[in-house]
């Protein structure tokens, strides 16, 4: 009995894997007889052509267009540069105030801009100041936006610093001196330079010192 | 004429064919976990709100899906700045406790390229932390998972809006590892040369008014020494 279970069983799975092979045969045959119409509607029909040269020019069309054509163009003003006698660049930003001012943010302060500015309180900013500026250009052509914060908080010390972000060129981070120069300009240090703003000439002339072996 | 019909025909099905291949690109993704997480600098979060209704300040030229916040806010309308925005916002801890203020600067890069699932945008973050001190972060961020997976759905959805989870790193460089430039300003951060990674966590956005449920995180990489004095 258990034999002919046994038997049966082996039966069953030769039965089993037939039907798969001839499955597999089917599908081939299938495959095949489907590759054949759409070769034989290709060289046989010029319309049928016609559209999957359509196909190919779309594909690669959309992807020439894709991959060559900007995204993304954005405005530029011209920069208006000038070199200094000694060495390095100067490049003069100007803010026309009040019209160029989005925010000003002090706590407890009524002359917070823009009107409706729910600013934090004094017991959590104390005196520190938060103002945001449309940056312009010599020619008075807004080529940006800037940060100003200032604070006399003894916990961290007393600071002036403006963050300026100008699109497609950068950013300028720099600390001014707190106390203004008797001509009443306020000097400062730049911190960080990003993109596209170079490192200055002397930072240049120093590895390009270095690369020669000159001291 | 049927020739011509048939060419144009293909030609719309190639398009559409690419514009899906693009779409669906099963090759372009974004991490989800901060390249900051494997290292041994010690890392503050810094999580904000990226509703702009939530925030302090909201502004951009004033056509975008994303209306400025408050209403009288001056726009962003000259042609150089047209697509820039700013952003000013409140900082909480992992804990949510407020920690501070973040100014944040952002404008779409020339180096986006849409075949390489790359929707750039270059930004800065200047933030004030009180007690602590000043920073800036510089980054590029791709927005195009944003977008494929939040922003385009909304618009396609029946009823103009779109809700789910989604998490990715935003921060695309300019660090070698995908991770943003931390210049330290003042008080601790003073001289402090680190790296951040920002993050964002949306879970409903609508096609008609932006972020409805949305959260963004700035993971700050900080020196032992300066995380012994902040305690």
């Amino acid at each position: 009995m258990g034999s002919s279970g046994g038997n049966l069983c082996a039966s069953s799975q030769f039965i089993r894997e037939k039907v798969r092979g001839d499955g597999n045969l089917t599908r081939l045959a299938a495959t095949w007889t489907g590759i054949r119409f759409w070769l034989l509607l290709f060289w046989v029909n010029r319309l049928f052509k016609t559209f999957v040269f359509g196909i190919i020019l779309g594909l690669f069309g959309t992807g020439a267009l894709a991959y060559f054509a900007p995204v993304i163009d954005i405005h530029r003003e011209r920069s208006l540069i000038e070199v200094q006698p000694n060495g390095g660049n100067i490049e003069e930003y100007r803010i026309n105030l009040p019209r160029d001012r989005i925010m000003v943010g002090l706590a407890g302060s009524k002359g917070s801009l823009p009107a409706g500015l729910d600013w934090p309180g004094a017991d959590r900013l104390g005196d520190t100041q938060a103002e945001i500026f449309k940056v312009r250009n010599r020619d008075n052509a807004v080529i940006g936006v800037a940060s100003r914060l200032a604070s006399s908080a003894d916990s961290t010390g007393s600071f002036i610093e403006w963050a300026l972000h100008f699109p497609a060129r950068g950013t300028l981070y720099t600390q001014m001196a707190l106390a203004p120069s008797p001509e009443g300009f306020r000097t400062g240090v730049m911190r960080a330079r990003h993109s596209r703003f170079p490192r200055p000439f002397r930072d240049d002339e120093r590895a390009f010192r270095r690369r020669q072996g000159w001291r | 004429m049927k020739y011509l019909i048939s060419l144009l025909v293909g030609t719309l099905l190639g398009a559409t064919l690419f514009l899906l291949g693009l779409y669906y690109n099963p090759f372009v993704g974004q991490a989800s976990v901060s390249p900051l997480a494997v290292s041994d600098t010690p890392v503050i979060d810094l999580i904000y709100s990226a509703v702009p209704g939530e925030s302090i300040l909201y502004t951009n030229n004033g056509e975008s899906t994303i209306a400025p916040f408050p209403d009288r806010v001056g726009e962003l309308w000259e042609p150089a700045i047209v697509d820039t925005s700013a952003w000013v916002t409140e900082l909480r801890s992992s804990r949510g406790e407020w920690v501070g203020i973040g100014i944040k600067f952002s404008s779409p890069s020339e180096q986006t390229r849409i075949v390489h699932g790359e929707a750039m945008a270059n930004s800065v973050w200047h933030i004030y932390l009180p007690e602590k001190g000043t920073f800036l972060i510089d980054q590029t961020e791709n927005y195009w998972t944003y977008l494929r997976d939040v922003v385009i759905p909304a618009y396609w959805s029946s009823s103009d809006n779109w809700r789910g989870t989604y998490h990715s790193i935003m921060t695309n460089g300019p660090g070698s590892l995908g991770t943003a430039r931390l210049t330290g300003g003042s008080g601790m951060y003073a001289d402090l040369i680190s790296e951040a990674v920002e993050s964002r966590t949306a879970r409903g956005y609508s096609s008609t008014v932006g972020p409805i449920s949305m959260s963004g995180s700035l993971s700050v990489a900080i020196s032992n020494t300066e995380v012994v004095n902040a305690e």
